[in-house]
């Protein structure tokens, strides 16, 4: 049970974060719950690259033990990466239809539909 | 010697002229001399290398290249225990296909660009998103690892985010911009959490190696999902095809020729990962009638709702989701025979062949349509129909290369898109005739679309408002004319190009275990 | 040597027959052009249409405009048209939701029911 614990968080904070997109209207707010969807992702990767009593592959005085390659983590790192750019390109969006239309309500913002 | 090394690692060029050139970019790109010179060349370079790189593909079987390993070919490592744990690209005939698709839209729709885009301010940044997103593309395409999709995705969406929102318009073009990138950055994360259910079952993230282990439990049944509905949601098929539109009307037209390709990347994704991801495992009806599913629905409701529009290239992004839908149709029919033999080798394969011939089709007679539709927003400064008329008398060149791409994409022989079409056609009518049925009355319902479109901007007399307007400059002529041209010579000799380009791509799609012994043989 | 015949399986289909009709017909509408009435003057009266006497209108006036084509095409399945056009809002949280609502049927096909 409580070696689960991560991805029954991984579960809450995916149901939180999707629950947040398609339910909030205001852009930040939406973006926010891109953002804490993008955790569970990450938290996700993380929590399947753990591996009891695995010791990081660092041959310099590496004690004795298994050691566990570390991919999962560097996909954590680039998707935070990656994250951090999309995150910085969409609020820079928000501000400029801001600027422009005055609101950041998705109801408002629909110039281009049918 | 020098020879030699550029053969065996034209792959990593192929990543890295394009991206190195991009961030040279704002740097050295200050004047316009030099930024035209940075862009084309580094462009032109880029394409020589996807053409040498296909052929040799083509004529040499599936090409690995091994990042950081000491020979190219290493593939899996002594001391690894049987995992590639390298990024690898893969490049089988399907990968160079792509690329050659890549390579002939990008160089053409950079040389129209070069004088098309001159007006505006900001070109240093404009040109270094774009070759950001040509060399995403090409990673998608190429790439043999799954995380390595993801990352190539990432970048292509993001350029290609900041390309559409590149002219604010009042804040329209931003609208269209962050509907794409929201929607680009849910579906990656959802392919993101694919491939960490991968990663959780199998230790791997290449695609042989996964494949090769692949169990078809519980939980790449729902990996399965998550990555089919990413990657529909991306290639813009109906129910998802909302941003679509937005994104490709609001997008400069250069952009948006290219955002055709990269729809076509994800497309391909698609494919990869239902053919050779899980192959014969999967339930290949289901998935088979999924596919054919979505692809109808993409066909008929693309061009019904192409009709009324006004907006001349949200008029055709319409078009792109309903063309989509017989790329879609084609492969579908394939998936859903996918495990019977029989009918794979009397129609199966046919319809796999027309689907992916319709792919390079499609991004040659749209991406001349979509510069078509830039070339008449550029004489009259309007993208709205209602406000055009007799442009024909003042930009014949313009109006014979619309004529061209527009009898194309209705399917009117001797052009390409009729060959395509055909094949798709007569392999789908042997599976089931209903469905040939109704994709041959979007068809028709695609040539009334155009015929307006036609009608309502080159026809009628010359309006007063457009007295002064002239014919488009030259780089933007030839850059159309090149697609025509490769339009018109599909249409006049498909036959030897589908044996020796659309059959071999087919052939590696189908065949999972041949992909997968390229990598795993190359130890 | 490049091959035009383009065998489909289900038949053939050689571009250059119908390259040669188009031709053909090319040719007679020369010769249709060539016999006609040599007279015929670029300039003055007889450039003008002719309406039964009433002034022709002006010449933006006289185009038929991209939004009157097709309306009986559009007014003859106007019910299917009716619900189609206003699904597309052009409001993210709809567009989120199409998505996520097309993932959970396709997830319901092919996982649960099969």
């Amino acid at each position: 049970m409580i070696g689960n614990l991560p991805l029954i968080t991984v579960g809450l904070i995916t149901v939180i974060g999707l629950f947040t997109i398609v339910s909030k209207r205001n852009l930040i707010k939406i973006l926010m719950g891109l953002n804490i969807f993008e955790a569970a992702v990450n938290l996700f990767l993380i929590s399947i690259g753990y591996r009891e009593g695995g010791i990081a592959p660092i041959y310099t005085n590496a004690v004795q033990g298994l050691m566990v390659l570390p991919t999962p983590q560097a996909l954590t790192l680039t998707s935070i990466v990656i994250g951090v750019a999309t995150t910085a390109m969409l609020l820079a969006f928000v501000t400029i239809i801001y600027r422009n239309y005055g609101t950041v309500d998705t109801d408002r913002i629909r110039e281009l539909r049918e | 010697m020098s020879w030699e090394l550029l053969r065996l690692h034209a792959p990593a060029l192929l990543i890295a002229v394009p991206l190195v050139a991009s961030f040279a970019m704002p740097i050295l790109g200050r004047t316009k001399l030099s930024r035209g010179i940075i862009a084309l060349g580094a462009m032109a370079l880029t394409s020589c290398i996807a053409i040498f790189l296909s052929y040799t593909v083509y004529t040499s079987g599936v090409l690995l290249y091994v990042f950081g390993a000491e020979s190219p070919a290493l593939s899996i490592p002594p001391d690894s225990g049987g995992i590639p744990i390298r990024i690898i690209f893969t490049i089988d005939a399907l990968s160079a296909f792509m690329t050659l698709i890549v390579a002939i839209v990008g160089f053409s729709v950079f040389l129209y660009s070069m004088s098309s885009d001159q007006r505006h301010t900001g070109l240093e940044g404009y040109y270094t998103l774009f070759l950001m997103m040509i060399a995403g593309i090409l990673g998608m395409v190429n790439t043999g690892d799954l995380f390595n999709f993801f990352v190539f995705l990432e970048i292509s969406s993001l350029a290609g985010a900041g390309l559409v929102a590149f002219r604010i318009e009042k804040g329209k073009a931003v609208e269209g911009a962050l509907k794409f990138a929201v929607l680009s950055t849910m579906g990656a994360l959802l392919l993101l959490f694919a491939v960490g259910i991968f990663y959780w079952q199998y230790d791997a993230l290449n695609i042989a190696a996964i494949a090769s282990r692949m169990q078809f439990s519980l939980l790449d049944q729902i990996a399965l999902v998550m990555l089919v509905a990413a990657l529909a949601m991306k290639c813009g098929s109906v129910p998802l095809h909302f941003w679509t539109p937005d994104a490709y009307s609001m997008a400069p037209s250069s952009v948006t020729a290219m955002l055709v390709v990269s729809s076509q990347a994800s497309l391909y994704g698609l494919f990869r990962v239902i053919f050779t991801l899980y192959g014969i495992k999967l339930d290949w009806v289901t998935v088979g009638w999924i596919v054919i599913a979505l692809g109808m629905l993409s066909m008929f409701v693309g061009v019904t709702m192409a009709i009324p529009q006004k907006d001349v290239k949200r008029l055709m992004a319409y078009h792109a989701i309903s063309q989509t839908g017989y790329m879609l149709l084609g492969v579908g029919v394939g998936i859903a025979v996918l495990g019977d033999p029989a009918s794979l080798q009397s129609y199966g394969m046919a319809a796999i062949d027309g689907g992916l011939f319709h792919i390079f089709n499609h991004a040659m007679y749209k991406g001349l349509l979509f510069l078509t539709a830039g070339a008449i927003i550029y004489v009259t400064g309007t993208r709205d129909m209602n406000a055009m008329g007799g442009l024909g008398h003042r930009m014949k060149y313009t109006m014979i290369f619309f004529m061209i791409g527009a009898l194309a994409i209705a399917g009117i022989p001797p052009f390409n898109g009729f060959a395509s079409k055909l094949v798709i056609y007569e392999s789908v009518y042997r599976f089931s005739p209903v469905l040939a049925i109704i994709a041959m009355l979007v068809s028709i319902l695609t040539l009334a679309s155009f015929v307006k479109v036609f009608h309502s901007v080159f026809m009628g007399p010359e309006l007063p408002e457009y007295d002064t307007g002239r014919e488009v400059p030259l780089p933007m002529l030839l850059g159309m004319g090149l697609l025509a041209g490769i339009v018109i010579v599909i249409g006049i000799f498909p036959a030897p190009f589908i044996d020796h380009l659309v059959a071999p791509a087919a052939q590696a799609l189908v065949n999972q275990a041949g992909y997968i012994s390229a990598v795993a043989g190359g130890g | 040597m490049l091959s035009t015949t383009f065998h489909t399986g289900a038949g053939y289909w050689n571009p250059l027959v119908w390259l040669g009709v188009f031709l053909l017909l090319l040719v007679l509408a020369y010769l249709f052009w060539f016999r006609g009435e040599s007279g015929y003057r670029r300039e003055g009266e007889q450039t003008k249409p002719f309406l039964s006497g009433n002034r022709a209108p002006a010449r933006g006036e006289m185009h038929l405009r991209a939004s009157h084509l097709y309306w009986g095409f559009t007014e003859a399945i106007r019910g299917y048209y009716e619900r189609v056009v206003p699904a597309h809002t052009g409001v993210l949280n709809d567009y989120l939701l199409w998505f996520l609502g097309v993932m959970s049927f396709i997830l319901v096909i092919m996982v649960v029911i099969r």
